[in-house]
């Protein structure tokens, strides 16, 4: 078994038997099974998928979702008797590891600072899925039709995209954000999801067209298929990818720009609260509560870089000219063996 | 061309027209013209609500308004903008954004340049380095780049990048050396990463690095540099010697003994123009006119020595001496502006806390033009660095992600199979070919810093399009949020336009047909 899989690192080092080997690993797999092993492979996308999935339950357990409680004794909004002295965090170190009253400090009016992060990381992630889902489904709506279409209806519809693409979207989002901002997160992120579409819709629409002139859609149709099936039974699933990559990625930078609305004051307002919320809250206080700061801002990183890396690895995992390389010690291994059998 | 051009401008300008009357019509929804009334116990109330409601003729329709809106603007084409006031101040608009727009175009221009310059080169080297340790490094570091909040970062470089420097200036001692060491392993670190090669070059790399990052921080503690940073005749030889050498490497390799030469002859002019051009600076005032002057005579220098010393490619040398008399010029205006440091330091308005966290430029500070300029640069420092920052992320993945393509091309394994090395096989035909698409990438990239420059201008205080938009949507000015969206569309227009021009002039490929 074990000089099997040599022999197979062996080929992987030849370039002729670059294509044999990964023929053989991918044998009688569906589309979707390869890809999902390519996405099992990318170690950046796993651990990202475990810590934001880690972020998520500790986020939406802690505090509860709605009339739900949460384990975390305090609330958001309750202040109390300031523990240590300024708010300070109580976890210590001295006794092995205790997270005392408050690990992540108080504010100076003594409301528990993990209870409001945490329920800041939960309305972000919030808003997050929901700009997401918002922009899948106008982006690969636009995109769909104007690429199947052509014609004015296309070029009416890019006329529309062009004009949200020539302003920067936190222009844009600041006003809208004026308008049904405040403390309501899901109608922000509604709002959001209908300005941040436009380069999925480009992207779907480049697909599209290519798609439309592919045989299969062409035997579809005369099959007696209607154009909404095509689109959507024939064509969408090979647009997959694109669109799946691109909503991702979408979600990194829709978390940045809430919480850059927020801090801006356009977004989420006290007493409403999300991550962008808090560093707005509390920026002046970092002199003298840095705790209070650090971290809000700790966890939109990990979020959008968590989000990103997801990203990547699907990009890797849908892209078909990305080949498997094995790892600069198992290659070392692989010369090794050569050698030794050279011998 | 001309006609596709023309198409492209006319339907954009469409787009734009009936971008601005929705916006026109959803701010009419979205401000409060009357936020600063709301809470007034004044007796008069009523008539104070009269005279706002004349004052922004909100009695008649949106619509009408916003015609009367385009009138306004539309007489610019005759040269008499009226882009309206901003009630709150009561000034003109026009007066307002004659100051923002310079002010933006100075900070965009710096951080686009830098992030440019960085994030190819970085870019580059960590695709001709793929999957190798440097490489996931710089992925991380650019996603991580990707994911850090503006406003975030820019709360941390007031504290360490301008307080807690500021401090140390005034009280050098170094508390603790173990930072030191690190950051030196860590440069170490990254250039064994960036050069690469076998175990011992690595290790040859790693400890050079290393040391001279050592010694560099050492100087620069020992000496004081820091309470008097100066670059000196001294710093212009060896620097400029060095950036000679690096610049006949990239472009041609050392081997090339002839274009070496060249350079180092421009190393050698640069430092005997050196004390001349203080007397110069010592008894004419200088201002940016003269230095335009200025830099089109190196240019001609560099020009004169690179035909001085042809070569069977008189253009390599040609464009190796230019880019070698451009660091040189660059070097001996620095200069010039860092002996200014002490008197700017010490200036009242200063008081020795010489790197600004706000505002465009210090108020009440009188100084020639090297002192204005200064102090310009050490405003600009920390807004640039974080407006780069988020730059510098995407030019490095988009460089690497070309590159890499450019170099699975067969083309690339030609020039190796015809026995040409691996500076030139990168150089020249990987690099030039990498950076077309970056071309159409550039513009709209500073579209994107645009809008990134809205956050960084209102934190630093810096007096922008930016921060106009954004102390206006706070007050409720509608005016000047129009002149803003006008202006921005316009150039997101332009610059869309270059991008398109830009990439069907660079590439042969591209056939443009109206």
């Amino acid at each position: 078994m074990s000089t099997n899989n040599d022999n197979q690192k062996l080929l992987a080092l030849d370039e002729t038997g670059d294509n044999a080997i990964e023929a053989k690993e991918t044998e009688g797999l569906s589309q979707g099974r390869i890809v999902f092993r390519k996405f099992l492979r990318h170690k950046g996308a796993m651990i990202s998928i475990v810590v934001f999935a880690l972020v998520a339950i500790f986020a939406f357990s802690a505090q509860g979702v709605g009339p739900i409680p949460g384990w975390w004794i305090y609330s958001h909004t309750a202040s109390g008797p300031v523990t240590n002295p300024g708010g300070s965090p109580t976890w210590s170190f001295s006794n092995f590891f205790s997270l005392g009253e408050h690990p992540f400090g108080q504010d100076e009016i003594g409301r528990d600072n993990f209870a409001r992060v945490m329920k800041g990381t939960q309305i972000s992630i919030i808003v997050m899925l929901i700009i997401g889902g918002v922009s899948l489904v106008i982006g690969t709506l636009v995109g769909a039709l104007a690429g199947y279409y052509r014609g004015w209806l296309d070029s009416a519809l890019m006329r529309v995209t062009d004009g949200f693409i020539i302003l920067p979207v936190i222009v844009v989002g600041s006003i809208l954000g004026k308008l049904v901002g405040g403390s309501n997160g899901p109608m922000l992120g509604l709002v959001l999801g209908g300005i941040l579409w436009t380069g999925l819709a480009r992207l779907v629409r480049g697909d599209f067209m290519s798609l439309r002139e592919r045989e299969f859609v062409d035997s579809a149709r005369v099959a007696g298929a209607g154009d909404f099936r095509i689109m959507f039974k024939h064509m969408l699933p090979n647009a997959m990818g694109v669109i799946i990559v691109n909503t991702t990625l979408l979600m990194s930078q829709a978390i940045v720009l809430e919480a850059s609305l927020s801090y801006l004051g356009f977004g989420i307002q006290a007493p409403g609260i999300s991550l962008g919320q808090l560093i707005s809250e509390y920026q002046t206080s970092f002199a003298t509560r840095p705790w209070l700061f650090w971290w809000p801002g700790l966890f939109i990183i990990i979020i959008a870089l968590c989000v990103n890396f997801i990203g990547d690895g699907l990009r890797d995992a849908f892209d078909p000219r990305m080949k498997t390389i094995p790892s600069w010690r198992k290659m070392k291994k692989a010369e090794r063996m050569t050698q030794k059998e050279a011998k | 061309m001309t006609r596709f051009i023309l198409r492209r401008l006319l339907s954009t300008a469409l787009v734009l027209l009936v971008v601005t009357f929705v916006l026109y019509m959803l701010l009419n929804v979205a401000l409060d013209f009357f936020w600063d009334l709301r809470s007034s116990t004044s007796p008069n109330i009523a008539a104070l609500y009269e005279s706002r409601r004349r004052l922004l003729d909100l009695d008649t329709p949106a619509i009408v308004r916003y015609f009367k809106w385009l009138a306004g603007v539309g007489g610019c084409v005759v040269g008499q903008c009226d882009f309206g006031i901003a009630w709150k101040s009561g000034q003109e608009v026009t007066s307002q954004l004659q100051g923002a727009i310079a002010n933006t175009v100075k900070l965009i221009t710096a951080s686009t340049l830098v992030a440019i310059v960085l994030g190819i080169a970085v870019g580059m080297v960590s695709a001709i380095r793929q999957y190798s340790g440097f490489d996931y490094f710089i992925t991380f570091v650019s996603f991580l780049l990707y994911s850090l909040p503006v406003f975030w970062v820019a709360v941390l470089l007031k504290q360490y990048g301008a307080i807690d420097i500021n401090n140390f200036i005034n009280d050098p001692t170094v508390t603790s050396w173990v930072p030191i060491i690190i950051v030196c392993l860590a440069m170490g670190l990254f250039w064994m990463g960036a050069l690469g090669g076998g175990g011992k070059r690595r290790l040859i790399t790693f400890v050079a690095a290393s040391v001279i990052t050592f010694a560099t921080i050492y100087y620069i503690l020992a000496s004081g540099w820091m309470q008097q940073p100066s670059i000196g005749i001294i710093g212009v030889i060896v620097i400029g010697a060095g950036a000679a050498v690096v610049m006949t490497f990239l472009s041609t390799g050392l081997k090339n003994k002839r274009v070496l030469y060249a350079t180092l002859t421009m190393a050698v002019i640069g430092a005997l123009l050196y004390m001349p051009l203080q007397y110069l600076f010592y008894y004419q005032d200088m201002s940016w006119l003269w230095m335009l002057g200025l830099l089109i005579v190196t240019v001609l220098v560099a020009i004169g020595v690179g035909f001085a010393f042809r070569g069977p490619d008189p253009w390599d040398t040609v464009r190796t001496t230019f880019f070698t008399g451009l660091i040189i010029a660059v070097l001996i205006f620095a200069d010039r502006v860092l002996q200014g440091w002490t008197e700017y330091s010490e200036d009242p308005a200063i008081n020795n806390r010489p790197i600004a966290t706000i505002g465009a430029s210090a108020p009440n500070i009188d100084g020639d033009f090297w002192i204005t300029n200064l102090d310009t640069f050490t405003h600009l420092l920390l807004p640039s660095i974080a407006l780069i920052l988020i730059s510098f992320a995407s030019y490095t993945r988009y460089t690497r992600g070309s590159m890499l393509e450019v170099m699975g091309q067969d083309y690339i394994r030609t020039a190796r199979a015809k026995g040409l090395n691996e500076r030139t096989v990168v150089m020249r035909h990987a690099l030039r070919n990498a950076l077309l698409p970056l071309a159409s990438i550039i513009p709209v990239d500073i579209i994107t810093m645009i809008g990134g420059a809205v956050i960084t201008e209102t934190i630093f205080g810096w007096n922008g399009m930016g921060k106009l938009f954004i102390d206006s949507m706070r007050q409720s000015e509608l005016d000047p949020i129009m002149a803003y969206i006008l202006i921005t569309g316009l150039l997101a227009i332009i610059a869309n336009l270059v991008a398109d021009f830009l990439y069907a002039v660079l590439d042969p490929r591209i056939r443009v047909n109206a």
